[in-house]
């Protein structure tokens, strides 16, 4: 992904954390533009038209929510949102407000890049279309004929599982609220129900991962959501 | 020469005194034997001599009476408005109090001392202002004259035929710090009388012409110049015993007025008053109950305490004594208090009456020949007992007047009983053995209902006796009169063993009352003793002052802003007196002489310090009457008060280990944190200066770049924690969820692999674990924290298991590992925070971690706990109580 070149806004008020990640970015290629306020960020987005922005939820001129709020109201880009640990709740209003994924403060460079590079690849793939199979570790699932198996054994889901995994694979890589996942599973009026979510996402991982106490696909991102490892990138 | 040196306690009491004295205002009072001599002409001139020196004076109120000279003096001077009092229709002008407080002049001038204040007003006495004026810091002018005196008020009206009722106690006379005579020859007086020069006023005039003669103007005279004098020789002797110009006499005189039902107790009194003041000496009034007073109209109980409230005006400490005898009783006393001299009134009864029975004073001199006896004269026809609201014996005996009626019936009974039984054993036996068995039934109805039964029952045996068992029978004959002897010795049995009865009867109820005062004293004590709250005393001493004196309580604490408050739902109280009574410490509200009017008696909690509160009471009006009431009531206030202060400076003391506590703590955090947190940072420092001053290979640099980012994860952790405890100290918020472990644990293993990598993990699930109630951050936090520490205190390649199953009810999650173990001593140490299990250890950490998770932990009601595990090993457990789980729909 690195032979077009791509842009990349970083909206962020620390000037080391800006240049480390324009340091990372820049030696895989990306152009990288930098933002030290939310206003300064939004211009920016609007006139270099990057592929991904950076936002920093902790900003001296606007709350992160916010300006999330902003950008989503005429970009489709994908927004990756770096905070601090103790936030949850805030991570969770970020994600609601339109951000595609989260960086828990301290982040290391590789993590960084998986993301961003995730975020990417699935933008561009959205683009494309949804594919027709879609696997993971042991795990293969043919979208079409609504197949899943493991190690080549099928698997049996029931309806309720194969929408959740479903709805995990058309945003793999990407963290989904509990929200997100409740109101595409069960419908708008269940968004409050998250134990209905966790008792199936267990039942998932005991049909789909090796050993379902330490899941290697099947993620939660404690007091946030879930998020579907596809292995890649 | 040591007789000659000034005793130090007595130097330390003139030390309070003047201390006292100079945060007190200065009262100087204009003192005259009568109206017309010129006392607020000498105020008012004194006043503008002061305020030509410069003092802000006032003047608050002024009588001028018209008269022109006396007008001119208040030329220059700033007057006080008087505050207008409503009272039965009528707007009287009342001299303003708070006004007056809230101008704070150096000096006011406040004419008639023994002014009555219109009802309503806050004191029912002007004195009373003056001396909230004098608490003030204010200095104060007045006049006053000598028949206002307290003490002089009988002498006075028996001089001049006019008895004036405002008067002023003399205690307070003879704390003023001044005393002027203003003196004018009654010549002259009369001269000026003559002239109109003084006012009189309308009605008073008739009395005036009888008043103003000579001979009372001559009396009066001498009796404020010797008033004056007694001040000044009293001044003198204060100043010899200041200078020590001689030894000191010591051995203290107290006299004791023995308090009687009759009419004369008030002059007595005063008399009493007189003579202590001339001895210098202290006195009591007492008042004894006995069976016999006990039979009084309710009026006479309510003089006896008026005289008793006059008593203490006049400065005497009072008591009501209980004894069957009176004389005895007096002298026990007299005796426990080392009373030198007993003053009595003469009782006005002669004749007859005199030889059968004896008055006071007689029976006394006999009782007690070595005590000094001074026996005032009684009049014989003073105005009866003024009307007074019904009151109870002091010593009720509430039983009685069921015990008298049904006594006759039982009389009637037990004579009708005995003549039923005589009638058959009339056919035996003689009648003279006959009538002993009325003896018996008059005898038995005389112990059990005391004398009126059973000299009914001895009548009613005699009649019965003569009309069934005498020839001629079923007749009353005059030959009978020899049963007169009969009638005679039965109605003498009768009496004296009624008499008796009574006594006894009245000693226990005498001893009742005593044994519940002491009792309800004593009770209050040792629940207040195991008070550990504020509250818990509030609650203590409402139910026990409502109980012992069948009144409503409130009690009112200060709050921050020193205003005292009741709790909610406690009796509503007058929010204004109690604060009164809180800032001045006194009692006030009814049954006292400030607010009088008020619902409730409102009296403050004393302790040591300071006042620590109010209680107030709201009961009938006579059952705080009593003196002894009064005293039981002061001193359970007083329990409470030291309660209050006992628990105040608990507070105080839990409050400065708490700031010690916290101090220990801070140095303990300072310390650790300063040595977890460089440790780190010099790492880094170094490892920096390195990567950036040096030409290093690439593959050094790297490993030096990996160093760095492994201390900064060290580092980043440690802030986590300081972070994640400051958190859980301003208060654990959770944030629970229906949840798997199962999915909590895999989280914390991915968290913690950072640190997992050189050990080897096994997870062991019991299948089919419930799901729980628990905030999942929070308890991943907890996993993360134990996987930590067990791979910080094991060498790698060591084994980690973490478990979950369901022990009795609860769900036990543990991590193990196969390090070294616990060090000895107690495990819930290593809970503490900053109490890491090895003292100085290599192994980097602030000892948090364990910390955070017992807050969490306990914040979900579970216990986490540390053992060690054989053969060698270490494991911490931590537990979550299993609620029932909302359903699941089925698909």
């Amino acid at each position: 992904m690195n032979d077009v070149s791509i842009t990349v806004v970083i909206i962020e008020d620390d000037r080391q954390i800006r240049r480390f990640l324009r340091v990372t970015l820049e030696g895989e290629g990306m152009i990288v533009h930098e933002a030290d306020t939310a206003r300064q960020g939004l211009i920016d987005v609007g006139n270099r038209k990057p592929d991904l922005v950076i936002v920093d939820l902790g900003l001296p001129d606007l709350d992160g929510v916010e300006l999330i709020r902003k950008l989503r109201g005429w970009a489709t880009l994908p927004i990756l949102v770096i905070s601090a640990r103790t936030q949850e709740a805030e991570k969770v209003a970020a994600l609601d407000a339109g951000a595609d994924d989260y960086l828990t403060k301290p982040f290391g460079i590789p993590e960084c890049l998986a993301r961003i590079r995730a975020l990417l690849r699935r933008h561009a793939g959205n683009a494309a279309g949804p594919a027709q199979r879609f696997g993971f570790g042991e795990v293969s699932v043919d979208l079409a004929a609504r197949q899943v198996t493991k190690g080549g054994q099928p698997v049996h889901l029931t309806p309720i599982e194969y929408r959740l995994l479903a709805t995990l694979i058309r945003h793999a890589d990407k963290v989904l609220t509990q929200r997100d996942l409740l109101r595409e599973v069960w419908g708008p009026s269940h968004t409050e129900s998250s134990q209905y979510l966790r008792v199936y996402m267990g039942h998932l991982r005991q049909k789909l991962e090796d050993n379902p106490a330490d899941p290697r696909h099947i993620l939660t991102e404690t007091g946030v959501g879930y998020r579907l490892l596809s292995g890649r990138g | 020469m040591t007789d000659h040196r000034p005793d130090p306690d007595q130097l330390l009491a003139e030390l309070r005194r003047e201390e006292h004295q100079a945060a007190r205002g200065r009262l100087k009072v204009f003192f005259g034997a009568c109206a017309g001599v010129g006392k607020t002409f000498a105020m008012l001139e004194a006043a503008q001599a002061r305020a030509r020196e410069g003092v802000t004076v006032l003047l608050g109120v002024v009588e001028t009476h018209g008269r022109a000279e006396t007008a001119a003096l208040l030329e220059g001077l700033p007057r006080l408005p008087p505050t207008q009092v409503e009272y039965r229709g009528h707007v009287l002008a009342e001299f303003d109090l708070d006004a007056a407080l809230a101008r704070a002049p150096q000096l006011i001038v406040v004419d008639e001392y023994a002014h009555t204040n219109a009802p309503g007003s806050r004191h029912a006495k002007r004195w009373q202002d003056v001396e909230e004026l004098l608490a003030a810091g204010i200095d104060v002018y007045t006049s006053l004259n000598v028949q206002h005196l307290e003490s002089l008020n009988d002498v006075v009206g028996r001089i001049t035929g006019i008895v004036v009722r405002e008067t002023v106690p003399d205690r307070v006379f003879d704390a003023a710090a001044e005393v002027t005579l203003i003196d004018l020859p009654p010549d002259e007086l009369l001269a000026r009388l003559a002239d109109g020069k003084v006012y009189l006023g309308e009605q008073a005039a008739r009395a005036a012409r009888h008043f103003f003669r000579k001979g009372n103007l001559l009396a009066l005279r001498e009796l404020a110049l010797r008033r004056v004098a007694d001040r000044v020789d009293a001044q003198m002797r204060a100043y010899r015993a200041d200078q020590s110009i001689q030894p000191v006499w010591h051995a203290r005189e107290r006299l004791l007025a023995c308090v009687g039902a009759g009419p004369g107790a008030d002059r007595l009194l005063r008399s009493t008053a007189r003579l202590a003041a001339s001895l210098h000496a202290d006195w009591l009034a007492v008042h004894v109950e006995t069976p016999r007073t006990q039979r009084q109209p309710d009026a006479q109980r309510q003089r006896t305490l008026k005289s008793l409230a006059l008593a203490q005006e006049l400065g005497a400490e009072t008591c009501v004594l209980a004894g069957a005898d009176a004389v005895a009783t007096l002298l026990a006393y007299a005796q426990s208090r080392d009373v030198s001299r007993l003053v009595v009134g003469r009782s006005p009864q002669g004749g007859w009456r005199r030889w059968l029975r004896p008055g006071l004073a007689e029976r006394l001199a006999q009782a007690a020949p070595d005590i000094d006896l001074y026996v005032v004269a009684q009049p014989a026809g003073e105005p009866a007992a003024p009307q007074g609201e019904a009151l109870a014996g002091f010593y009720a005996d509430t039983g009685a007047p069921q015990r008298a009626s049904r006594g006759y019936l039982a009389a009637l009974l037990g004579c009708a009983a005995v003549t039923a039984i005589a009638a058959l054993l009339h056919l035996v036996f003689d009648p003279a053995n006959v009538i002993m068995l009325y003896l018996l039934a008059v005898i038995g109805v005389a112990l059990r209902y005391g004398r009126g039964p059973g000299a009914a029952a001895s009548l009613l045996a005699v009649l019965a006796f003569d009309f069934f068992f005498v020839p001629p029978r079923l007749s009353l004959s005059v030959s009978d009169t020899q049963y007169l002897l009969t009638f005679c010795v039965m109605l003498a049995v009768a009496l004296v063993v009624g008499q008796l009865t009574a006594r006894l009867r009245f000693e226990a109820t005498v001893a009742t009352q005593r044994e519940r005062r002491t009792r309800a004293l004593f009770d209050l004590s040792r629940e207040l003793a195991g008070a550990l709250t504020a509250e818990q005393i509030v609650e203590i001493a409402t139910r026990h002052l409502g109980a012992v004196f069948g009144a409503r309580v409130a009690l009112l604490l200060p709050d921050g802003a020193d205003r005292v408050r009741a709790a909610a739902d406690a009796m509503p109280v007058d929010a204004a007196v109690a604060q009164w009574v809180y800032e001045h410490a006194e009692a006030a509200g009814r049954g006292t002489r400030t607010l009088p009017g008020a619902d409730a008696l409102y009296l403050p909690l004393r302790a040591p310090m300071r006042p620590r509160g109010v209680v107030a009471l709201a009961a009938e009006a006579h059952a705080l009457a009593l003196p002894e009431q009064r005293r039981l009531l002061d001193t359970c206030a007083s329990q409470i008060g030291l309660a209050l202060e006992r628990v105040h400076y608990v507070d105080v003391a839990r409050d400065a280990i708490v700031a010690m506590e916290g101090e220990r703590l801070r140095n303990s955090v300072l310390s650790s944190v300063s040595h977890d947190l460089r440790t780190p940072l010099t790492s880094l420092t170094g490892l920096a200066s390195l990567l950036a001053e040096r030409e290093l290979d690439p593959a050094q640099a790297r490993e030096l770049a990996a160093s760095m980012r492994d201390e900064t994860r060290r580092l980043s952790q440690q802030v986590t924690n300081l972070l994640d405890m400051a958190r859980l100290e301003a208060g654990v918020q959770l944030n629970p969820a229906w949840q798997p472990i199962d999915e909590v644990v895999g989280t914390a293993l991915r968290g913690a692999a950072p640190w997992l990598g050189a050990h080897r993990v096994r997870t062991v699930l019991a299948p089919d674990l419930p799901i729980l109630r628990f905030d999942g951050v929070l308890i991943e936090r907890v996993l993360l924290n134990l996987l930590e520490n067990a791979a910080k205190y094991s060498p790698a390649g060591g084994e980690i298991v973490v478990s979950a199953r369901v022990v009795d009810g609860a769900l036990v999650v543990s991590v193990s590992d196969d390090g070294p173990g616990l060090p000895p001593g107690p495990t819930a140490r290593l809970f503490d925070k900053f109490g890491r299990g090895e003292v100085e250890s290599a192994t980097p950490g602030v000892g948090l971690g364990l910390a955070i998770g017992k807050a969490i932990v306990a914040a979900h009601g579970g216990i986490i706990d540390a053992a060690n595990r054989a053969p060698h090993g270490a494991v911490f457990t931590f537990t979550l109580p299993i609620e029932p789980a909302p359903s699941l729909p089925h698909e």
